[in-house]
């Protein structure tokens, strides 16, 4: 069987998920990759050490990727017999697979923290904050379109080998086609990386607002830790999407979790329940972090993490 | 303009969710909420019909029940409502969902539809890209900021490390997170005006689907287990009396990161 993994192409790299997905895809037999973006040698190769034979490369150009991209897999996917297509939960991973799904009437299998092949296509997902584990499985004819959560399985390079590069043709889809990307923003970051830090600080919607967030970030950089977020905030716009936590962003497992108004919606917990020791302030005792909390503070989170802050710059 | 807005009533996301031990599907109550984040693409749907002297039209597939939430939705000022409510659609996932969505939509015209990103209670997040292609219109989504002019949709989309602007012609679909705008709280006026607002209520067959497309029988998946997950042991609350910084200095020096 041929499993089919999406990748986009993100500063001259193959999407971190694509990696991941990789690792596992290659388990399960021959592994095809369909990578837009610019196509630099560099992504390529990072595709190919994580076991992609062949790639499929559809320069987009301006092009908002969703529809063209959607419509360029759904022929790759037919002409080549894909059994499984495997995608990250990054917005364009949704955009492509949800389009590529409409397009050829198969469903989407989401939120998978695990994937087997057994005959047919089965995924784990954790469900109501992960206190419950659900395996899925797709009933119909082949391909079956899975969305996979981020770090459910470790990239792991395996060899040096360069992949067949195909490029592919820009699809002609009419007016669904017509969306257009006029101007890119990149915002700065800074500190660790989130999903390889031992410590992560992360702040929720009770933070109040984007000039009240330092709060967040002093307490991050005194203790060297990367900076996280929840979807309320990512939706404010107080910080960029890379730094979301939970279902549909970054999954964290540091050794230390400190949350300062993070109520712990469903939808958080599932992407930091299982960090090593879990540090939850909010004023809000009812909330739900306080559940998966080692330790929990109920207060006004603008006293107690400067305090906490302070405390430790003394040390 | 006419703006289709896609809502969802879901159960009360302060309560906890039960599941049905036979059919593994969330029990829904009779009193639903409407979907927190769907007022955000309700707000947006108001603003652009607002500057264009528009209609919004609200569109939602569940069993009917009580209504409140789609009640609320217009309250807020939707002039009416499009309900899809039929038994045979128990079970549907989400493609089915935006395929009978879709058709809804198209059988009552449209020049723009308006999402919110996901559900609180679903896991997903494809259904308004799916709407998109059945729809055979662009998507624009994920959108923080929107704008309307001269026939083209032009949004401010999040992405990894920032954002990007990206247009398109209508009509089109948007999805919209919650930060795009503030949505508004209904009036008493509202309120009163909301009851005498139509509601349509349509059937699968309505829209041209036989049973075995939708629900269960149309389902292209179901789930075969479902496993409860060891709960982490509770750990200590304290309420913080001005020291219980002090508490979490010593947490961080028996984990050993200072």
């Amino acid at each position: 069987m041929t499993t089919w993994v999406f990748s986009e192409e993100i500063d001259g790299h193959a999407s971190a998920s694509a990696l991941e997905l990789l690792t596992k895809a290659r388990t399960f037999g021959d592994v095809a990759v369909f990578h837009i973006g610019p196509g630099s040698d560099g992504a390529f190769a990072e595709l190919g050490a994580h076991g992609a034979t062949n790639v499929y490369h559809l320069a987009i150009g301006d092009r908002l990727p969703s529809a063209p991209a959607a419509g360029a897999l759904a022929t790759l996917a037919e002409e080549h017999d894909a059994e499984l297509i495997m995608f990250g939960m990054g917005n364009t991973d949704r955009d492509v697979a949800g389009r590529l799904s409409a397009r050829i009437g198969k469903p989407v299998l989401g939120n998978a923290v695990e994937v087997a092949v057994d005959g047919r296509v089965k995924v784990t997902s954790e469900i109501l904050g992960g206190t419950e584990a659900v395996v899925t499985e797709a009933t119909g004819a082949a391909p079956a379109l899975v969305l996979v959560r981020s770090k459910a399985f470790p990239a792991e390079p395996l060899t040096d080998s360069v992949p067949n590069v195909t490029l592919v043709s820009m699809p002609d889809i009419g007016h669904a086609g017509s969306a257009v990307i006029t101007e890119s923003h990149v915002e700065d970051s800074e500190g660790p990386d989130l999903e390889v830090a031992g410590i992560v600080v992360a702040g929720g919607r009770g933070v109040g607002s984007a000039e009240k967030w330092a709060v967040v970030e002093d307490l991050a950089s005194q203790l060297e830790a990367a900076v996280g977020a929840t979807r309320a905030v990512i939706d404010a716009g107080w910080v960029p999407s890379r730094l979301q936590i939970g279902q549909t962003g970054k999954t964290v497992k540091p050794d230390v979790y400190i949350s300062a108004g993070v109520s712990g919606a469903m939808q958080h917990l599932v992407g930091m329940k299982d960090s090593g020791t879990i540090i939850a302030i909010n004023k809000d005792a009812e909330a739900p972090i306080f559940a998966v909390a080692d330790l929990g503070i109920v207060g006004d989170l603008h006293a107690v993490v400067p305090k906490l802050t302070e405390a430790l710059k003394a040390r | 303009m006419r703006i289709a807005v896609c809502v969802k009533q879901i159960p009360d996301p302060a309560t906890p969710y039960d599941l049905d031990p036979d059919t593994h599907r969330v029990v829904r109550p009779n009193d639903q909420v409407l979907d927190d984040t769907d007022r955000f693409g309700v707000e947006v749907g108001l603003q652009l019909a607002e500057g264009d002297d528009g209609s919004v039209t609200l569109f939602s597939m569940s069993p009917s029940g009580s209504l409140q939430g789609i009640r609320q939705a217009l309250a807020m000022g939707a002039d009416k409502a499009v309900i899809i409510d039929d038994e045979t659609l128990a079970g549907s996932d989400a493609l089915t969902t935006s395929r009978v969505l879709a058709a809804a939509i198209e059988r009552e015209g449209f020049d723009l539809v308006v999402a919110g990103t996901e559900s609180t209670d679903g896991s997903s997040g494809v259904v308004p890209q799916q709407i998109a292609e059945l729809l055979e219109v662009p998507s624009l989504t994920f959108a923080r900021k929107v704008d309307v002019a001269d026939g083209v949709a032009r949004v401010e989309q999040q992405t990894a490390g920032g954002y990007d602007v990206a247009e398109a012609p209508l009509p089109a679909l948007l999805s919209v997170t919650s930060g795009v705008v503030e949505p508004r709280y209904p009036t008493f006026k509202g309120i009163m005006q909301a009851k005498k607002k139509p509601i349509d209520t349509l059937t699968a067959a309505d829209l041209g689907f036989s049973p075995e497309q939708v629900g269960d029988a149309g389902a292209g998946q179901k789930i075969t287990s479902v496993t409860s997950v060891p709960a982490r042991e509770a750990g200590e609350i304290v309420e913080d009396d001005g020291e219980a910084y002090l508490k979490i200095v010593a947490l961080l020096e028996q984990a050993k990161v200072i």
